[in-house]
């Protein structure tokens, strides 16, 4: 229900950490970050942007977790072949 | 001889005309085929190609009509004049003619600064004269303050078919390779952000331009390989090859890790839930071609300056009909539907 | 595209289905209850179908906010409009949604001013450029969205726009989610729960469909390795005979939510004893007003609308595909008088409404589901 889109702070152009500019494959937008503050937020930072918000602080550590968990999956499972390359069912 | 024109199967019951008409999509296509055409009923128009296909003397001409209504006038990589004369020169190289004149309209708007006007006829000439297609007449007219956005241009070109390709729908096969000539989606959004509204900024500009030298150098290389071609230009790819396979035994099965896009045109996309194919071009085209031709196709289109980008995008399957889909490097299939009306932002 | 790319990779995709279809149980028939629209679309979008075993069938739940906004509302949106001095700004989702007298794009093209924003803050920010008129915000969306409506109407306060208005039509998603897990008629395995929403509400919200109905749910990203994933963990919980809360956007949503935005949402909105749910009937305390101190900036305190409830029609059978008892193919209306481009009923309005989206992107070769 909720469009919304991993970008990376670049910069505070008021210089009050309200408003930020925040990127995206090249693409800025100033951004709302109100509901970032309490943790603090920084040149660099990746967030979760909607509709012109800071929703929430991507963490790394998480991300990484994450994949190293998945990349194991991958390596241990064999026969990856059966599940790829799909043709039509026959109607 | 009269024909009658098959009895459209698309029916127009709208009662008023909204901007949805102008998209490009299926509401367009609904009001050319179930409105406009059947007024107008003959053989030629029957085919509704991009250019109408005229026999004349030992060959054929290919003529052709447009109309630019774009705001603001003036973007990154062009302005309205470069649409124009690139977007009517376009619509004649896929039809496989070689442009050899174009004609201009200029509905002004009361008070518009002559200054701009002047700009985009320098425009015109520049683009027209890359190609040496004269420009050899046209009209103006002048319409009260509040009208035409500044300006509207309308074009007429014509060509002359070269008698070595053969563009039918009918003769595609399975097996044949769908090609692109580059990144797609610049024109949309480069317009999209131009407009203001969303308050992106990005480092983006239009693609326009013509591409007849790409594909002169693909009819030298390989014409009787060439099956269909097509510039995608509002409603994107997705609705060039929709208006492909509409109808016809065959689909088009495209992969989407395959399909040239700039970043920045992704990141756009990504973040206002555009799907880039539907996103319009105007310095691209589409061409399918028998598969035995198709490297060579492409040989020829990155040869020539600007052309580097060219690539094969998918190919013609037999399942399922009538229908394109994506392919996904993990197997996944979607449907590619026509663009219904404007692109629109999404947020949800 | 960092953050999105690596949850496309289809090795990773295709080591994921492997281990789903190792540990599926050939014998029995899987029932996921994906609740955000966003997943719905995004299931479809990414083709999850072709790569997961046909016994795991996805019932689309109803998280997507333009869907389950009965048309009155979009009337009394739409009246606002028709007030010369008004513009209405709302998002795009909102510009195809039919109205008893047509889309708001159709409106403007007779004249209303209606113009699309991508933020409801550049809706603050039209009105304070046109101090002359009054811009009216048309706001929808769940616990994700209406904390930017919250934070906006406090800037409308702090800066004292008074020519802003909000006609709020935001909706929570434990209601429906309860009035769901709790019908007799439902037959549904497991939940994947809305990853945005939950970036404000947190996972606990979701503890009482482990503990009281023992039913997995698995808090998920959008990406189609995101997606996978949750399948994987929902299966292994079952699997296990187990029933919890699990958060897979581990990387994204916090399990305590996001305080700042809960507290926004609480200075200026409340609950609304009900509110209708287009399909789905009237669910009490499912949607938010807007509280008494910011009524000078609630559309619906300074503007009259009719308030007149429409009901869809009898043949459009939104209701139950929302419920997950019928599957869109299975409506009379769908594909016929009920497209995306001419809707009928709610769940072609929007991209991600389950007809929509099966429509888009299903193809011809696909099974089409049971």
């Amino acid at each position: 229900m909720c469009l919304a889109i991993p970008a990376k702070i670049v910069e505070f152009p008021d210089g009050d950490k309200t408003i930020a500019v925040a990127e995206v494959s090249g693409v800025r937008r100033r951004v709302n970050v109100d509901l970032l503050r309490a943790g603090g937020i920084e040149i660099g930072d990746w967030v979760l942007l909607h509709v012109g918000f800071a929703m929430s602080k991507i963490s790394e550590e998480q991300a990484v977790e994450q994949m190293e968990i998945l990349t194991m999956l991958d390596e241990m499972t064999p026969a990856m072949e059966e599940v790829r390359g799909y043709e039509f069912a026959e109607p | 001889m009269t024909i009658e024109l098959e009895r459209p199967k698309m029916r127009f019951r709208d009662t008023q005309i909204e901007m949805a008409h102008g998209a490009g999509g299926k509401a367009s296509r609904r009001l050319v085929e179930g409105l406009i055409a059947p007024h107008f009923a003959n053989p030629v128009l029957a085919e509704f190609a991009d250019a109408a296909r005229l026999p004349y003397g030992d060959g054929s001409l290919a003529t052709t009509a447009d109309g630019f209504v774009v705001k603001p006038l003036q973007f990154p990589g062009g302005s309205i004049g470069d649409l124009a004369v690139n977007g009517t020169l376009n619509d004649l190289a896929v039809s496989g003619a070689k442009p050899l004149a174009l004609m201009a309209t200029f509905i002004l708007e009361a008070g518009l600064d002559v200054a701009v006007l002047e700009r985009e006829l320098a425009a015109m000439a520049n683009a027209a004269q890359r190609i040496g297609v004269p420009i050899v007449g046209g009209d103006t007219k002048v319409v009260e303050h509040g009208m035409a956005d500044g300006m509207y241009v309308s074009t007429f070109g014509v060509g002359s078919i070269d008698p070595r390709v053969r563009l039918d729908p009918a003769s595609v096969r399975p097996g044949d390779r769908v090609l692109l000539s580059g990144p797609i989606g610049d024109h949309g959004i480069t317009i999209l952000l131009a407009r203001g509204e969303l308050d992106l900024e990005a480092d983006l500009q239009s693609d326009t331009r013509c591409v007849w030298p790409f594909v002169s150098a693909a009819i030298e290389r390989c014409a009787a390989g060439i099956r269909w071609m097509r510039d995608p230009t509002r409603g994107g790819v997705a609705t060039a090859l929709n208006e492909l396979v509409r109808g016809q035994s065959y689909g088009v099965a495209l992969s989407e890790d395959a399909i040239p896009v700039h970043d920045a045109v992704r990141g756009a996309c990504e973040l206002l839930g555009l799907d880039v194919l539907h996103i319009a071009n105007e310095g691209q085209f589409l061409a399918v071609v028998s598969e035995d031709v198709a490297d060579d196709a492409l040989a020829a289109i990155r040869a020539v300056p600007g052309g580097e980008g060219a690539v094969c995008i998918g190919e013609i399957r037999e399942k399922p009909p009538g229908q394109v889909v994506g392919v996904s490097g993990y197997g996944g299939m979607r449907a590619i539907d026509m663009l219904v009306g404007d692109p629109l932002p999404r947020i949800c | 595209m960092k953050y999105v790319d690596e949850y496309r990779d289809p090795k990773l995709i295709g080591a994921v289905a492997a281990e789903i279809a190792r540990i599926a149980d050939p014998a029995r028939t899987y029932r996921i209850m994906e609740v955000c629209g966003g997943h719905t679309h995004a299931i479809y979008r990414y083709g999850l179908a072709d790569v997961l075993p046909k016994n795991i069938e996805f019932v689309h739940g109803p998280g997507c906010p333009v869907c389950v906004l009965p048309t009155g509302r979009v009337d009394d949106g739409l009246a606002i409009a028709e007030h010369p001095n008004v513009i209405l700004a709302c998002f795009g989702d909102m510009m195809r949604v039919p109205g008893t007298k047509g889309t708001p794009l159709e409106h403007k093209a007779r004249g209303a001013d209606i113009r699309m924003v991508y933020s409801p803050l550049d809706a603050l920010r039209l009105a304070k450029e046109n101090p002359s008129r009054h811009v009216c915000f048309f706001a929808i969306g769940f616990e994700t969205t209406a904390p930017s409506t919250a934070l906006t109407l406090l800037k409308a306060k702090t800066e004292n726009v008074r020519n802003f208005s909000v006609f709020c039509n935001h909706v929570v998603v434990i209601p429906p989610m309860r009035a769901i897990v709790d019908a007799p008629e439902m037959q549904i395995d497991a939940f994947i729960g809305p990853g945005h929403v939950s970036t404000v509400i947190g996972t606990k919200p979701y503890e009482f469909i482990a503990s009281e109905y023992h039913k997995p749910v698995v808090v998920s990203g959008f990406e189609p390795l995101d997606l996978m994933e949750s399948v994987l963990m929902v299966l292994r919980q079952l699997a296990a005979g187990e029933a919890k809360v699990e958060n897979q956007y581990r990387r994204i949503v916090a399990d305590d939510g996001n305080a700042a935005a809960l507290s926004a949402m609480e200075q200026t909105m409340q609950l609304r004893p009900h509110f209708e749910w287009r399909g789905l009937g009237s669910i009490p305390l499912s949607a938010l007003s807007i509280r008494p101190e910011f009524s000078a900036w609630d559309a619906e305190v300074q503007f009259e609308v009719p308030g007149v409830r429409v009901a869809d029609p009898s043949a459009a059978r939104c209701g139950d595909v929302l419920k997950g008892v019928l599957s869109p193919p299975q409506c009379a209306l769908f594909g016929k008088e009920c497209t995306p481009e001419r809707p009928v009923g709610a769940l072609m309005v929007s991209s991600e409404g389950a007809c929509a989206a099966h429509y888009r992107y299903v193809h011809a070769g696909q099974a089409v589901e049971a």
